[in-house]
């Protein structure tokens, strides 16, 4: 490949007290391509994604953006390099409505007076491009579904034009209907040239509209796989460390059955 | 007229337009299952107290008394619209009453025994208030002190500021021709002054709504109908052209008034309009979103604090106006139940996030009506408070209805 990678890390160290989250950890992600990030729980793909957005940066590690070397420390700056981040929580303000989140914190003034009509103007055509339904961008987030909620959530991070989206398990809460629904607007996120790192339990999901799995292990890297070309077994056996014997083969096998 | 598709794919409910009743009937059914009701239970609570008082006694809506009434409002109405502000962010402020007799002692001090001129005494008591808010905000936004502890602590260490500084003497009487005691006792008797601010405030309203939709029409986004924004209008114009009406009655329109309005919609537009206010609604609906939003959660605190402090001492120099003197029981009592009830009853959420300066207004006025009315027919005491009581349970139950009803229509 001939462009260097949107975002690549090398060797990305953290500790919270006691615990080593992450360890020498490595990723490069591409623009116009969809990068999985899975893992078992604690495994420190949460504890990633808050180091590249800045929540909680590198105790060591080099980051190159676009194949200049940063560094992240503040959310502030990633989001001014053009990472932009969907936590799981979703970060919504309930009592606001939908332009008034998609807006937070970068509100468009007028004489140095909210403009709602601007921000309402550039809502409805942020959500139209996206092929969004809302019964109205006028009312409380708090009285949304959960999949129109995560899909505020994704517009909003979508407004500042970032070049890399960090997904965290986006559709872990939705049903079968509005996970589609997200998982349509991932893969436009790939069509229109953005890279997106999807953070996901569920292995559906990642075959469905990923192009590389990453695999996280006990904060370590643990394989890089095409995901065209690997088995799910594969995968599998090495979020869950198993190696080439009988046992933990059959550890691997039961857990797919369970997935 | 064609709309760009991106509008008729969000809001199919109001491509109908000019859709006249039908189409606010709809909406408010919308608003009342989401739990939006804003102010709506306080105003119909308040004609019922108006109505019941007036039947027992027909002087309850004489000129005078509620021209008395439209002063008496202001003092409580203006500590009430600082703990809107701290309700918003979810906190609580305990501190207001104790602050309001501070800056009132300290006007007292700084004019009666040093001699002060009474323009920068007032200016000083008022700012005593912001700086009391500042410490206590630094305390809770820096230190992590829970608000509610923090400002126990205040309305204890002030209250007793205040009785150190007033010294032995106990009550300071102030100059009752002087600055301060002209705040509520200055009357605009000309009847073109109450009219002249009823129109004004119309067609400001009018005006504004007006530039609104056709700023909206022309971005293509929905926007209230013309025929919305005259009955609005109507309504407005009626409630206030009756108002200025009712004042001219008896001594024209209050120079207390006038500034609790001006106050009043100014924090208004500084809540809904600006960025500073939409932090603070981020603020009470979650702190941790507006944390990572990049939002200085610190300093938005803080600053709220200050407003809160603020708009303490500047009611409290209005209730030392209205009785002249400052004394050691300026601020106590029941002063700080009434401001944080009158912003309950008036649709503020104590939950945080929800609520707007203009039901401290309404709830004040729910509030003095009922004292005034208990006192017009010589009833104790003991009765406002129990009907005060319960019209803030009332109000407190409607809330957290609303938020169920909120929950339960988010189908999450």
């Amino acid at each position: 490949m001939s462009a260097p990678p949107l975002l690549a890390l090398h060797g990305i160290f953290k500790r919270f007290g006691a615990v080593q989250a992450l360890a020498d950890v490595e990723l490069e992600i591409h623009a116009g391509e969809v990068v999985a990030l899975v893992g078992d729980n604690g495994a420190g793909k949460s504890t990633l994604v808050k180091v590249i957005s800045g929540v909680a940066p590198a105790d060591a590690g080099a980051v190159e953006w676009e194949g200049r070397s940063v560094q992240i420390t503040r959310p502030h700056e990633a989001r001014d390099l053009g990472i932009a981040t969907v936590f799981q929580d979703l970060a919504l303000c309930d009592n606001l409505d939908v332009v008034g989140n998609l807006f937070l914190g970068r509100e468009i003034r007028r004489f140095g007076v909210l403009d709602e009509v601007e921000m309402e103007r550039l809502t409805l055509g942020l959500l139209d491009t996206l092929a969004i339904r809302m019964p109205s961008v006028r009312l409380p987030v708090a009285s949304l579904s959960g999949g129109q909620r995560q899909t505020v959530a994704i517009s909003r991070s979508l407004l500042g034009e970032p070049k890399l989206l960090l997904l965290d398990e986006p559709t872990a809460a939705l049903g079968i209907e509005q996970t589609a629904q997200v998982l349509d607007l991932v893969e436009q996120l790939r069509e229109r040239g953005h890279g997106v790192l999807l953070i996901s339990h569920n292995m559906g999901d990642v075959k469905a509209v990923a192009d590389w799995i990453a695999v996280l292990r006990l904060g370590r890297n643990n394989g890089f796989f095409d995901v065209t070309t690997t088995s799910h077994e594969q995968i599998i056996s090495s979020i869950t460390g198993a190696t080439d014997n009988a046992v933990t083969r059959r550890r691997a096998y039961e857990r797919e059955v369970e997935l | 007229m064609s709309r760009p598709p991106a509008v008729e794919k969000a809001r199919p409910d109001e491509r109908a337009g000019g859709g006249g009743v039908e189409s606010y009937f709809d909406t408010f059914k919308r608003r009342f299952r989401g739990g939006e009701l804003g102010s709506l239970p306080v105003a119909l609570g308040l004609v019922v107290v108006w109505l019941i008082f007036e039947s027992l006694n027909e002087n309850f809506l004489s000129p005078r008394n509620l021209s008395n009434l439209s002063v008496d409002i202001v003092g409580v109405g203006l500590i009430s619209i600082g703990v809107v502000f701290v309700l918003l962010l979810g906190e609580i402020d305990l501190s207001v009453g104790s602050v309001s007799g501070l800056a009132a002692a300290a006007f007292a001090v700084l004019n009666v025994n040093q001699g002060m001129a009474e323009g920068p005494a007032l200016l000083l008591a008022i700012l005593c208030g912001t700086a009391v808010g500042a410490v206590q905000g630094f305390f809770f936004a820096k230190v992590g002190v829970p608000a509610f502890v923090v400002t126990l602590a205040g309305l204890l260490g002030w209250n007793g500021l205040m009785l150190y500084i007033l010294g032995t003497s106990g009550t300071i009487n102030l100059d009752d021709k002087g600055l301060l005691a002209g705040l509520t006792n200055f009357y605009f008797n000309d009847v073109a002054a109450a009219y002249g601010l009823a129109a004004l405030g119309t067609a400001g309203y009018f005006l504004a709504s007006y530039q609104d939709a056709r700023r909206r029409r022309a971005a293509g986004v929905p926007s209230r109908p013309l025929s919305e924004i005259i009955v609005r209008t109507a309504v407005l114009a009626a409630i206030t052209l009756a108002a200025a009406y009712v004042l001219n009655q008896f001594l024209g329109l209050p120079l207390a008034l006038l500034i609790f309005l001006v106050i009043l919609v100014g924090l208004d537009f500084v809540l809904r309009r600006t960025s500073y206010g939409r932090m603070i609604f981020a603020l009470g609906g979650s702190v941790e979103t507006a944390r990572r939003t990049g939002l200085n959660v610190d300093l938005v605190r803080i600053s709220v604090f200050m407003v809160s402090g603020t708009m303490a001492a500047m009611g409290g120099l209005f209730l030392a106006s209205r009785v002249t003197s400052a004394s050691q029981t300026s601020g106590s009592g029941n002063l700080l139940m009434d401001a944080i009830a009158a912003a309950v009853i008036g649709g503020t959420s104590m939950f945080g996030g929800r609520g707007r300066t203009w039901s401290a207004l309404l709830g004040v006025l729910v509030i003095q009506s009922i004292a005034s009315g208990v006192a017009l027919m010589g009833i104790q005491t003991a009765v406002q408070f129990m009907i005060t009581g319960g019209v803030l349970l009332i109000a407190v139950v409607i809330d957290s209805l609303s938020r169920r009803a909120q929950k339960s229509h988010g189908r999450v």
